[in-house]
């Protein structure tokens, strides 16, 4: 055991500042999320529950466990993507527990659009469906959506990772024993019938479920048949007739009991597999993150600081603590549970690259799930280091991260570039989730670099046609790039393209971690086999 | 003589736990009787013997003397201890246990009988010079006659219809020139009433106080009291608070009424504990009501008050040993309270509640405070017997401290799972003109309203602070249900955390009558609540803790005991008890049942039920048929009435056929 210390000054005008800066940026993150939260916005949220519905999160609430945290996936979906606002893409995705049982929940908003698929909602699906296959949680699906975004059909439809695949998961999911639970809670349009027709027990309410092949309209066109949607595909039909729905509720109320009811009797076990300990909280106080964060992104701090605001008693063995120093390693506790953690501490080297790789693959080796913390400018460059090799250490580690099939939890807490973002177990890597601190930025390389090697290469020009590139006229150059660069890697941007699973609050990143952890667990961790490592 | 060696307890409940701690400490072998339903009670664990008597209705175990008769037989015992109610004043008991050989601790039979007529014992009283209320009861109804009566008796008088009841044709007459037209009023009115003026005439007592004197008789013919009871606080002859000695009391007065006493029982040659009933007028006159006969419920605040134990003398004299004491020896103590706790509905006209004890804690038993009760946490209070959970008794040096003794002993006694009259008890408590000692027997349904009003004012006053309360008490105590082996789960948290959002929940609560939907939003993990509730935002910050409450809302700290039991919770506030649970909608009874009035599949029809146009209700069964040798009955999906079969019974139906007609009632 070995805790660590802290040698921070809370009092200093630099922690202070460092402090502010981030609290900035948590607030203009929590303002965002305020606003996703109030879906389609006042009015339809009231023309909805005039219906006698419940909002898409009340749902939710009613459906967890009382108290039940919520980890919620991609709440930023399609924040400003669109030029119309799609607030959380038009589902609400996450992670809760009913009757005990971690389950992912994916509930359509109708108050957005009418709950129909944009691109990024059919991403955001087949994210849940991801997450809940590959740690084994049971689906429960509050269906309330028109179908497939009948202008963005293109983007929607045809591909591999569009519509279908939804029903091609589920299919598999249920293949592999992960309950699939269908609630239809609003329309079921066209392929959006078969999330219920494809699920293992399907609950619709009466007068407001229907589920059907084709609409009223689209009957009315090809066969001339003039039908109400309460006929052609409402409870009634489904329980008494059809066979498509299994459970008849009243309400939403009534439904909700009903799908509680279904978990309760899934059988499920969660298994053990860790060793595990009681949970000590850590010894400081996890808002001083603030604070130690530099808002100057160039400066360095140690990471070391960070971890003893995340792991358990602040408690961290550490890993070749003397080699390759620029890699944070070791073993920790979150919640109890054994966690191996790989943090940037600087600049990767080929030694700290190689520490890495030979730490991953002991915690593969052991079973012990792998945190990434990840604030990486890149490898080192430059004619030494090439000349060293640092493009095979490098592969190294990108060869360990990728073949380790432990549970891999990513949390951006600063930069995210280049090779660095593969060796730290970026979002190709398939960490279990992966999150952004709001101080993160996340691209090929800085604006700075980006503009500099463009800039570069055009003054060359200049020179071999013998001409002079003004300083004003270079800078005017460098400044489009600068801002798209600024622009494209904001968190804000990254998580409305699901390059990651959320936004957090740095003070929430212990939870956010245990919850996920403890969410992975579900599954068996399988063992790891490696490729062939280039010595 | 010398004191018999066993004792059968024919009784139950907290009276048979009370006879038997008494007769443990004399070294007596105690047997304990039980029906059915109290096979697990208290009193059986107590005794050191126990044996079945038969079922729960006291007709066929505690009133069937045959059965304590064989069970006495059974174990040997000398002696049978009839406790109150049940046996204990019947004289067919009494003269049985002669004939069997075994000591009834009690009066002998002649006493019961003498007063078991409530005429006969008045004449004897009338005979032996202890004072009775004076009236007429002639037949002779002439005016001229009736006024001398009611001169004879002295005004105010009361004129009654003998047929009456319920108030009509009765009138108080204070002077005599009033009494013409009142006595015409009131036969005017009984005629209309009841068909019949025959008139009665007594004495109009203003302002009675229900005083009785215990008294205790050996064998030997020594007789003496213990002084008196103030009974006065009942609610339709039912005692509700006992305290001795009365207020106001002077020496002569509890001499003579004492003396009146003994005599009384002296004149009918009693032996062991009696009661005699006085009403005692506001001008200091008593008169005689009646006797009873045995150890009453309330005589925990005379051994409070005297330091004797009445059980220990009663098993002494039945013995044939003299009283312990002589009437010298006697002192009044200090003051001492009994209140009866009861399972009922003081809200809803006092009706008996039945249920389990899910939780039920009582105050420390102190020199002060005395418990006398014959269930514990757990037990059932059921139909089959007297409602009453427990009396507390609180004694103290005077009236006053003794009262408060018993506010803040009431205030500690919490139960759950029952309805109890416990907050009604502290509203009488606290009543300040029973503290003022200004009452008499018409003290509750004088200010039973008023009590009722107050105290449901202070419930409304502080009915934000019990919201506040029962949503933190909730909301502490969400089960976090876990597959997880791990119990250090951050699942396990039930905290409401939510990603970037405040940690908010809607929470249901049906809150007494009412139902209430908060929203709460928990901070510091779940420490710090803010509620808004139909337009008020509030705020709690505190904990739960083995069954306390700690927490600070709106300017006022709270340190409260609560129970929880299967998800209800009940809240013990000064002043009320707040119950709660989470409201959970209850869709059980609607939905897929409703009905298919066809056919099942094909078959015969072998009987219709129920006659066209009859109305019925959901659920009725309305036609039998068989199908694959398996009856098949079609019930009414609702309230309503058949209109028309279309089939009768012989008849061969198609799978689908529509079978009859209903009319629903919406």
């Amino acid at each position: 055991m070995s805790v660590l210390a802290s040698s921070i000054n809370a009092n200093s005008a630099e922690f202070q500042q460092n402090a502010d800066a981030m609290r900035e940026q948590i607030s203009a993150l929590n303002e965002v999320c305020a606003t996703i939260r109030q879906g389609g916005g006042e009015k339809s949220n009231q023309r909805h529950l005039s219906r006698g519905k419940m909002l898409p999160r009340q749902r939710i609430d009613a459906l967890l466990d009382p108290g039940s945290p919520f980890l919620e996936i991609s709440q930023l979906a399609a924040w400003k993507v669109y030029k119309e606002e799609v607030h959380a893409a038009g589902v609400i995705a996450g992670i809760g527990q009913v009757c005990g049982v971690e389950c992912m929940i994916v509930a359509n908003d109708a108050t957005v659009k009418g709950g129909s698929y944009y691109p990024l909602t059919v991403k955001k699906h087949l994210r849940a469906q991801a997450i809940a296959e590959q740690n084994n949680l049971p689906c429960i699906y509050m269906v309330d959506s028109g179908g497939a975004n009948l202008p963005q059909q293109d983007e929607v439809f045809p591909d591999r990772e569009h519509f279908g695949r939804i029903f091609f998961n589920q299919a598999n999911m249920s293949a592999k024993g992960i309950p699939q639970i269908a609630v239809v809670m609003g329309s079921c349009t066209a392929g959006g019938a078969y999330v219920p027709a494809m699920a293992d027990e399907t609950i619709i309410v009466r007068e407001q479920g229907t589920i059907f092949l084709a609409g009223p309209p689209l009957v009315k066109a090809a066969t001339g048949e003039v039908v109400s949607a309460e006929e052609l595909g409402g409870a009634d039909v489904h329980c008494r007739q059809s066979g498509v729905a299994d459970h008849y509720a009243q309400n939403d109320e009534h439904a909700i009991q009903l799908a509680r009811q279904a978990v309760s009797k899934l059988n499920r076990r969660k298994p053990q597999q860790l060793d595990t300990k009681p949970s000590l909280e850590p010894r400081f106080a996890p808002e001083e993150v603030y604070g130690i964060v530099p808002a100057d992104t160039r400066k360095p701090y140690d990471v070391r600081e960070i971890i003893a605001r995340i792991v358990d008693d602040s408690d961290f063995d550490e890993f070749k603590a003397l080699f390759g120093t620029t890699l944070v390693c070791g073993f920790a506790r979150l919640y109890g549970n054994p966690v191996g953690i790989v943090a940037n501490n600087g600049i990767l080297f080929s030694e700290s690259a190689a520490k890495g790789a030979h730490f991953i693959e002991i915690c593969a080796q052991r079973k012990i799930p792998l945190v990434f913390l990840q604030n990486i400018t890149g490898f080192m460059v430059g004619k030494q280091y090439e000349a060293g090799g640092i493009a095979r250490h490098g592969a190294k580690m990108v060869m360990a991260v990728a073949c380790a099939k432990v549970p891999k939890f990513t949390v951006v807490i600063g930069g995210s570039y280049g090779a660095g973002n593969y060796g730290m177990c970026g979002r190709a890597y398939d960490p279990r989730f992966m999150f952004m601190w709001p101080n993160a930025r996340i691209a090929v390389m800085g604006g700075e670099q980006a503009a500099g090697v463009l800039a570069t290469i055009k003054r060359e020009q200049y020179e071999r046609a013998g001409e002079d590139w003004p300083v004003e006229e270079e800078k005017a150059f460098k400044q489009p790039m600068l801002d798209q660069f600024d622009r494209q890697s904001h968190p804000f941007y990254a998580s409305a393209r699901l390059w990651d699973d959320g936004i957090i609050d740095p003070a929430d990143t212990r939870r956010v971690l245990g919850l996920s952890l403890s969410a992975s667990l579900n599954a068996e961790i399988p063992d790891s086999r490696f490729g062939v490592f280039r010595m | 003589m010398s004191l018999f060696n066993s004792v059968l307890i024919a009784n139950r409940g907290e009276i048979a736990c009370r006879v038997i701690r008494t007769a443990r400490r004399m070294g007596l072998r105690s047997i304990a009787v039980f029906s059915d339903a109290d096979r697990d009670a208290l009193h059986v664990e107590m005794a050191d013997e126990a044996v079945y008597i038969g079922g729960s209705a006291a007709a066929e175990s505690y009133l069937d003397m045959d059965k304590i008769f064989a069970a006495a037989k059974q174990t040997g015992a000398e002696a049978i201890h009839p406790g109150y109610g049940f046996l204990s004043e019947n004289a067919e008991f009494c003269r049985r246990c002669e004939q069997e050989g075994i000591i009834f601790v009690g009066p002998p039979v002649g006493a019961i009988e003498a007063m078991g007529s409530k005429s006969a014992a008045k004449r004897i009283m009338t005979e032996a010079g202890v004072p009775l209320l004076p009236g007429y009861h002639g037949q002779d109804q002439d005016e001229n006659l009736l006024r001398k009566a009611a001169q004879d008796i002295g005004y105010p008088v009361l004129l009654k219809a003998s047929a009456g009841g319920g108030g009509k044709g009765m009138r108080i007459v204070w002077k005599e020139d009033e009494f013409s037209a009142a006595l015409a009023g009131a036969k005017r009115e009984a005629l209309k009433s009841f068909g019949d003026d025959h008139m009665l005439v007594e004495k109009y007592l203003t302002g009675p106080r229900h005083v009785e004197v215990q008294v205790f008789c050996d064998s030997l013919g020594n007789g003496l009291h213990l002084f008196e009871r103030d009974c006065s606080l009942q609610r339709r002859h039912q005692k509700v608070i006992e305290e001795a000695p009365a207020p106001g009391m002077t020496e002569a007065l509890r001499e003579a009424m004492g003396d009146a006493a003994v005599q009384a029982a002296k004149a009918i040659n009693y032996q062991g504990a009696g009661t005699v009933e006085f009403l005692l007028n506001s001008d200091g006159q008593f008169y005689f009501m009646e006797m009873n006969t045995r150890l009453q419920v309330e005589h925990p605040v005379t051994e409070m008050i005297t330091n004797q134990d009445l059980v220990e003398w009663q098993f002494r004299v039945a013995s044939g040993l003299p009283l312990p004491h002589s009437q010298n020896e006697l002192r009044i103590h200090g003051h001492a309270f009994e209140v009866r706790i009861y399972a009922e509905d003081t809200d809803n006209q006092f009706l008996p509640q039945t249920g389990t004890l899910n939780y039920l804690s009582t105050p420390e038993a102190t020199a002060n405070v005395r418990i006398d009760s014959g269930v514990r946490e757990g037990d059932t209070i059921s139909v089959y017997y007297d409602p009453m959970i427990a009396k507390l008794i609180t004694w103290d040096t005077d009236r006053r401290s003794a009262l408060r003794r018993m506010q803040q002993a009431l205030a500690q006694f919490h139960i759950n799972g029952v309805t109890t009259n416990r907050r009604f008890l502290e509203q009488l408590a606290a009543a300040p003109e029973f503290v003022e000692e200004n009452f008499d027997t018409g003290f509750i349904d004088k200010h039973l309203d008023t009590l009722q009003a107050n105290a449901a004012a202070a419930r409304s006053a502080e009915r934000q602070h019990h919201i506040a309360l029962a949503a933190l008490i909730a909301l502490s105590n969400q089960e976090a249900q876990s597959l997880d082996t791990h119990l250090d789960s951050p699942w396990a948290k039930a905290d409401g955390w939510r990603l970037n959002a405040p940690a908010t929940q809607s929470l249901k609560l049906n809150f007494g009558e009412e139902q209430l939907e908060l929203s709460c939003t928990l901070s510091q993990g779940g420490r710090v609540i803010d509620i808004s509730h139909d337009g008020a935002s509030f705020s709690i910050n505190g904990h739960c803790e083995n069954g306390v409450v700690h927490a600070e809302t709106q300017g006022r700290r709270f340190r409260l005991p609560y129970s929880s039991h299967k998800g209800e919770f009940c809240l013990f506030a000064t002043g009320a008890d707040v119950r709660f649970s989470r409201h959970q909608g209850d869709f059980s009874q609607q939905g897929e049942q409703e009905g298919e009035l066809t056919a099942p599949m094909n078959g015969t029809i072998v009987s219709l039920l129920v006659e066209a146009g009859t109305p019925v209700t959901k659920g009725t069964p309305l036609l039998i048929m068989e199908a694959m040798k398996m009856e098949h009955s079609i019930s009414a999906p609702t309230d309503g009435t058949v209109g028309e079969y279309y089939f009768k019974p012989g008849d061969l139906v198609e799978g689908g056929a529509e079978l009859l007609h209903f009319d629903g009632a919406e």
